[in-house]
């Protein structure tokens, strides 16, 4: 399904599916250096479930970014599935978060404009999928996150719950090795926010590598190991 | 691949296009408005010069025509007393062209009369053509039934008269007219053949001359009665009354109201025209002609064309253009707005270039589509032009062509910017736009 030419996308089986070392992030701010990320070493092996943890400000959101390549480090060296992500250019690197990593934010981020259909299809449209392929693998997804029935509808017309949901259909798409979930029940109630860590886990145990951002204790409480952030430095893991 | 991914993006484009339907319709109509001027303002600029060269070209580009003025300095001369005016070409004339200058295959001299015909009784105004049987050589009249003047007319200087079919459907209306008299003043002509109109509206008539005489005795005539040279000046004279305000009236002598000559060749035409005009200078004093050149006319009618489709092409231009810059700007608006979408977009794995193609695509749906919908709007206000305005139109391929591929370069040009700014946005702040 994924048409990939120029072979980034292919990851080492051997390999710690993520490696982190040294790594740093800093912004300029008025001629001041503000420090989000300092000397970050993380290693996550395929199939583990992560929760990140930290005070706002600390600097986790920063570091989810980081690993689902949508920010670049100042310095240091990351590394996915053995690739060197610092070395590839703008397209390769869009062309492995479509492909090897799946978004689940806190605020769903929908297209208010597309069905729940076609907001699933949108990462496999990006990696060259047939129109029938990609529809056909976005009904089953729907059906696996319980929104056989509603298909047809626009994110404004679903439920918080729901508007996940899709979310999480959409981030399998591609069927990526890794899925970051930034607070992915901060905006839903108790009730379908325990749906939603649900199926997560669900995933998890399917063999996905699962990485949350949460300020949530009982969803840490699930994680296989915590890592704690405070002030750009891990603290503990 | 490529061919598949560009179907699969224009899909996209139209859906979104079509989910602001209002939105898309209004800046659309920008590049419709502005296509359809260029096709509207090529189609009449196209269609005036076409008509205003065939009427050049049915005075003939062999010929040169040389016309009776009255002199300029005689009008005041003329204010004073009642003396006789004479002026204008005479037979002397005609017979030195032919005698002198070589290149000259035809001489053609006429008199023209503003007259009134009956016929039974109706009566409508026409122009009497005074003239000799080998006037057909430079006119473009054609014969349509019994016969034009013969030189046994001239000879016995005959009643007889042919007229255009013009004044054959005003004054004979159901009847025959070959054969019938009419009477023009106080003497009676036999109809004996009936020729095509001459039609050779504006670009023949010159100012100061029989055309706006004619108007003051009553009106536009309707058509041409033609009559043999020697009879008309048998029976009219070369003496007419002219009634102004002022002065009361005079008298003038005109001798021939016109000198038609056709050479062999086009390019005899400017030569013979210097030597008809040194000619001429050596036996009027007084400034009593004007010398008609169809073919520079035509130059000029061209050359005036070339101006006119050049200011008409800039109008139009200057719409297009601010048809696409009121597409950039919404294309922009459209960008900031989805800003959110574009963030998650590129989170999801679309490349820079995914974006760029996205939307400089709904820019180029758009236009193309403002093209289509400003050809049909174009090629409308033509026929309309043609249809209440009585002004002749001509739509080509290559306006068409032409309008199509502005309207698509207007796309590229005006949707590229708002495309590469989506492109080149930070995918997080993206995300966190609200």
């Amino acid at each position: 399904m994924i048409r990939d030419n120029s072979g980034v996308v292919e990851f080492k089986a051997d390999a710690p599916i993520l490696v982190m070392e040294r790594l740093c992030k800093s912004y300029e701010l008025s001629s001041m250096e503000l420090k989000v990320l300092r000397d970050i070493a993380l290693t996550i092996n395929e199939g583990e479930y992560v929760a990140i943890m930290g005070p706002s400000g600390s600097g986790k959101s920063t570091l989810l970014n980081m690993i689902g390549c949508l920010d670049r480090p100042t310095s240091g060296d990351y590394w996915l599935g053995g690739q060197n992500v610092s070395l590839l250019d703008d397209n390769q690197v869009s062309l492995i978060r479509g492909a090897r990593i799946g978004f689940v934010f806190q605020s769903f981020n929908l297209i208010g404009q597309l069905n729940v259909i076609e907001n699933i299809e949108v990462p496999m449209y990006y990696q060259g999928c047939s129109e029938r392929e990609s529809a056909e693998h976005a009904r089953e997804l729907a059906t696996m996150v319980g929104l056989g029935e509603r298909l047809e509808h626009r994110p404004s017309e679903l439920s918080g719950g729901q508007q996940q949901r899709v979310a999480i259909a959409r981030a399998l798409a591609n069927d990526p090795l890794i899925i970051l979930a930034d607070e992915p029940t901060g905006n839903l109630d108790s009730e379908s926010g325990a749906e939603i860590l649900k199926i997560l886990v669900g995933l998890h145990k399917k063999g996905k590598t699962l990485i949350v951002v949460t300020h949530d204790e009982h969803i840490a409480e699930d994680a296989g190991r915590i890592v704690e952030i405070f002030d750009g430095r891990i603290r503990c893991q | 691949m490529f061919l598949f991914r560009l179907k699969r993006t224009a899909k996209l484009g139209i859906k979104s296009l079509w989910m602001h339907k209002l939105r898309s319709t209004l800046t659309t109509l920008g590049i419709i408005f502005g296509v359809s001027s260029v096709i509207a303002m090529l189609a009449i600029g196209e269609g005036a010069s076409q008509a205003a060269q065939e009427q050049i070209a049915r005075l003939g580009s062999r010929n040169i025509i040389i016309k009776t003025i009255p002199p300029p300095e005689d009008k005041e001369v003329s204010g004073q007393n009642q003396s006789m005016r004479e002026y204008g070409l005479t037979y002397l004339d005609a017979e030195r062209f032919r005698n002198s200058i070589r290149n000259i295959e035809v001489v053609v001299p006429s008199r023209r009369l503003p007259q009134q015909a009956w016929y039974r009784n109706r009566k409508v105004a026409v122009e009497v053509i005074g003239t000799v049987p080998w006037y057909p050589e430079i006119s473009p009249i054609q014969l349509r039934a019994g016969r034009f003047l013969g030189s046994i007319d001239m000879h016995h200087r005959q009643g007889v008269c042919i007229v255009d079919e013009n004044v054959m459907k005003e004054l004979f209306v159901f009847d025959d007219p070959m054969g019938q008299d009419v009477k023009i003043a106080q003497d009676y002509y036999r109809v004996a053949g009936v020729v095509s109109p001459e039609d050779l509206g504006a670009a023949a008539q010159t100012p100061g001359n029989d055309t706006e005489k004619a108007k003051a005795q009553g009106g536009a005539n309707v058509g041409c009665i033609y009559i043999p040279l020697t009879t008309v000046r048998n029976r009219f004279g070369e003496i007419s009354m002219q009634y102004s305000g002022v002065s009361g009236r005079t008298m003038e002598r005109v001798e021939l109201q016109e000198i038609t000559v056709k050479v062999g060749a086009m390019e005899e035409v400017l030569p013979t025209r210097d030597m008809l005009e040194t000619l001429l200078d050596r036996f009027h004093k007084k400034n009593d002609y004007q010398v008609i050149v169809p073919l520079e006319l035509l130059k000029q009618a061209r050359q005036t064309q070339r101006i006119f489709s050049i200011v008409l092409g800039s109008i139009a231009a200057i719409s297009l253009l601010v048809g696409g810059i009121g597409i950039m700007n919404i294309m922009l608006a459209t960008v900031s707005e989805r800003t959110r979408e574009i963030g998650i977009r590129r989170a999801l794995g679309a490349r820079r270039r995914d974006i760029v193609l996205q939307f400089l695509s709904e820019t180029l749906l758009l236009t193309l589509l403002g093209g289509i919908l400003g050809i049909g709007l174009g090629s409308l206000v033509p026929i309309m032009v043609t249809h209440f305005g009585r002004m002749p139109t001509i739509i080509t391929g290559t306006s068409l062509l032409l309008a199509f591929g502005i309207s698509g370069a207007v796309g590229v040009i005006f949707g590229l910017y708002p495309a590469y700014r989506a492109a080149n946005m930070d995918p997080i702040e993206s995300l966190r736009h609200e």
